[in-house]
């Protein structure tokens, strides 16, 4: 499908931003959401001065569920038209321990990390379903294939989003309207720029990259790059007495 | 944390490498002292803080406007000209200036008020920026253009990063027919076929010597002319840029011997012929013909090595560029990049510019130690004598002395320095 008008939430993130340069280029419209009006502005100029088709953007905090609905509604009323996909990009990387104290921390995480894509991605498939056509991608995690002690609550917020994604993938599967989970796996960005780097690191523009085909072509749970695939084939089939000793 | 520059020499270690991702956002407390690193393309120490912070500003990569009736372009300072030219090229706007590589950021071309193959008709990429905005550890953020800030304009091109974090600039490019170039080649005898090339050439847009550094005696500055021009047939669409090969690791030190280079330049010469050999190039090939093995530095193994630019005044060049090839192929030292050029009359943009109106040669040496270290002093020795100057992006050893030499107004800098910012080559060139 080659695309038209997209909608990108949570359009700061490193990730995100790389996917609409690669749209910008495409010649494809553009709506961009974000919380941070200095962010959201240097982005919106980039890919305005890069020549894009169009590009707009609304400032909104994502943890406010309440607001979807309507941010949804001006999606594509900005664009001019019924989108062709959307990409559900707002995430964040909790302090694991400052979480494991402070469970108040632990749900705001899971608000953001969980909650709230699954409630955008409910107004996208109610909006898109009646059409039977669109596209709803969202960044889920290789961290949500299996909890860890070192990362278990952004773990399990991303494998939440990853199991309700796919019951909405199938409750989609008749109407045409699709639905793909994204599994990144290290991503070299701002969000993880206190790790040490190894040959497992992706850049932000390949993990775009396969994005942005997932948009065009569709799919189901895509890992990107692609060897996070055997990978975590191979961490999920490890039995639970083996993997809860492991320090990983 | 360690961080090398693209000679590999010296290897430094950091107190820290902080990413930087968004231009308004306040510069980092840190304890030591901080400096901006773009794509370290430098080769030696101006560009490594030892023991202290690097900035690191590749995140800060984003367009701000691009207006393409008039040609001017406003970005972020980690942008690098090669992503630069990407978006340009293809709708008819090129860079005035760029170095030979375009894995070069904006911040790192004005901090070094970096050259081309074309600083004859064009100047320094700095004479192409209108305005730039300053970070710097006070807090303050100062937009610096002539008519406002002309002394803080000034010293941040060719600043070497002393003067604060530039966050984003804004920048003036030229018209294009094409993003192709029409290059031609021929084969130079000697270092006077050199002059007299420059010479017939001032017509062209273009103009470099590559330099068979081992050749001796009558044979001394033999190697290839290659003069070029913007091409004025459009060619659609554009040819994809980006390196091809890459060198995976390290090659053994060995590698690159005097009989290696030997055989390279007997090669490489074999490509040019008496006459002159027509080309027509994209201009990722022929501007940036090493960008399409990334690495390549590793070919000179562990040890590293260590480029040699220095200009001398015009007047007696000849005499001066010989004296150091014969000292080079002398010592047998395997240059395996020697390269030459004629700058032109324009005044450097910056306050420590190194291009001046004059003849610039570069080489590459393989770094083995006291033996090498003591030969760039000698090369220093005739280029000091000739009231020349040394490149601080390519150097990791020039003594103070040469340094003061080069460039009698280092104060000024030391003066709009800001006191959180320094670098192992300013510590070292200050001393
Ligand atoms: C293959 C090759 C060919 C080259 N050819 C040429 C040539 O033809 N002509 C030429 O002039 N040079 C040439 N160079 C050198 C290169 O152009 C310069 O060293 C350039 O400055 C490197 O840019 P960078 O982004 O890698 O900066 P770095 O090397 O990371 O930094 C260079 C300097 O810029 C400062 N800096 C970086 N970003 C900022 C910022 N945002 N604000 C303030 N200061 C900043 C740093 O502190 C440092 O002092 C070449 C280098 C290579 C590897």
């Amino acid at each position: 499908m080659s695309l038209q008008r997209v909608a990108i939430f949570g359009a700061t993130s490193a990730i995100a931003q790389a996917v609409a340069r690669q749209l910008a280029a495409k010649g494809v419209r553009l709506h961009l959401v974000g919380r941070d009006p200095a962010k959201l502005e240097a982005v919106r100029a980039d890919i305005a001065a890069r020549g894009s088709a169009g590009v707009s953007v609304t400032l909104a905090d994502l943890d406010e569920t309440a607001r979807h609905a309507a941010l949804v509604e001006e999606a594509e009323q900005s664009l001019g038209g019924a989108m062709d996909a959307a990409l559900i990009a707002q995430g964040t990387l909790p302090d694991q321990v400052a979480c494991e104290h402070d469970f108040a921390l632990a749900e705001r995480e899971i608000l953001t990390n969980f909650v709230a894509p699954a409630s955008l991605a409910t107004h996208l498939a109610n909006r898109f379903a009646p059409r039977g056509t669109g596209r709803i991608v969202a960044i889920s995690s290789v961290a949500g294939d299996r909890g860890r002690a070192s990362n278990y609550v952004y773990g399990s917020a991303k494998g939440g989003l990853s199991i309700f994604l796919s019951g909405l993938r199938a409750r989609l599967n008749a109407t045409g309207v699709g639905v793909v989970t994204v599994k990144p796996g290290f991503v070299d960005t701002p969000m993880t720029a206190a790790f040490k780097k190894g040959l497992l690191w992706a850049a932000p523009e390949k993990i775009a990259k396969g994005i942005v085909s997932a948009m065009e072509h569709g799919g189901a749970e895509v890992y990107l790059p692609w060897f996070w695939w055997p990978i975590m084939f191979a961490i999920r089939h490890l039995p639970e007495a083996i993997f809860v000793r492991l320090k990983i | 944390m360690s961080v090398r520059s693209w000679g590999n020499y010296p290897k430094v270690e950091h107190a820290a490498v902080i990413p930087l991702a968004w231009r308004h956002e306040a510069l980092p407390k840190v304890g030591g002292t901080m400096l901006p690193s773009g794509l370290a393309r430098s080769y030696g120490d101006s560009c490594l803080n030892e023991g202290g912070t690097l900035l690191a500003t590749r995140g800060l990569d984003r367009l701000i406007a691009f207006d393409r009736t008039t040609g001017v372009l406003r970005c972020e300072a980690g942008m690098t000209l090669g992503q630069i030219l990407a978006l340009a090229a293809p709708v008819g706007w090129f860079l005035p200036v760029v170095p030979g590589t375009s894995y070069v950021t904006v911040g790192g071309a004005i901090a070094n008020d970096v050259h081309g193959k074309n600083h004859h008709l064009e100047g320094t990429f700095g004479a192409h920026v209108r305005r730039f905005e300053l970070a710097r550890s006070d807090g303050t953020r100062i937009e610096c253009a002539p008519p406002t800030e002309p002394a803080l304009f000034r010293a941040t091109i060719a600043g070497l990063g002393l003067t604060g974090l530039v966050t984003w600039a804004e920048l003036r490019l030229k018209r294009i027919d094409s993003a192709m170039f029409d290059v031609e080649t021929t084969r130079m005898d000697d270092l006077g076929h050199f002059f007299a090339l420059t010479e017939a050439s001032a017509g062209y847009e273009y103009n470099v010597a590559w330099v068979d550094a081992l050749a001796k005696g009558k044979d001394l500055g033999r190697g290839l002319f290659i003069r070029a021009r913007h091409s004025s047939v459009a060619i659609h669409p554009m040819p994809e840029a980006g390196a091809r090969l890459a060198m995976p690791f390290d090659l053994p030190a060995a590698t690159l011997n005097r009989h290696s280079v030997s055989l390279f330049n007997a090669l490489y010469r074999a490509r040019g012929s008496r006459g002159w050999q027509h080309t027509h190039e994209p201009y990722s090939k022929y501007l940036f013909p090493l960008d399409g093995i990334a690495h390549w530095n590793r070919m000179y193994g562990k040890p590293g090595f260590v480029q040699h630019q220095s200009v001398v005044p015009r007047t007696d060049a000849p005499l001066r560029v010989r004296a150091i090839l014969e000292a080079v192929a002398e010592a047998g030292d395997a240059s395996f990049l020697t390269v030459l050029k004629v700058f032109g009359d324009r005044e450097g943009a910056g306050l420590l510019s190194f291009p001046r109106p004059g003849v610039t040669l570069a080489l590459d040496l393989p770094m083995r130690g006291a033996a090498t270290l003591e030969l760039l002093e000698r090369l220093d020795a005739i280029v000091r004598d000739a009231g020349g100057a040394i490149y601080p992006a390519k150097d990791a050893r020039m003594s103070p002395e040469t340094f003061r030499a080069s460039f009698p107004r280092w104060e000024e800098l030391e003066r709009h320095r800001d006191p959180a910012f320094s670098s192992s080559f300013w510590r070292r060139v200050t001393r």
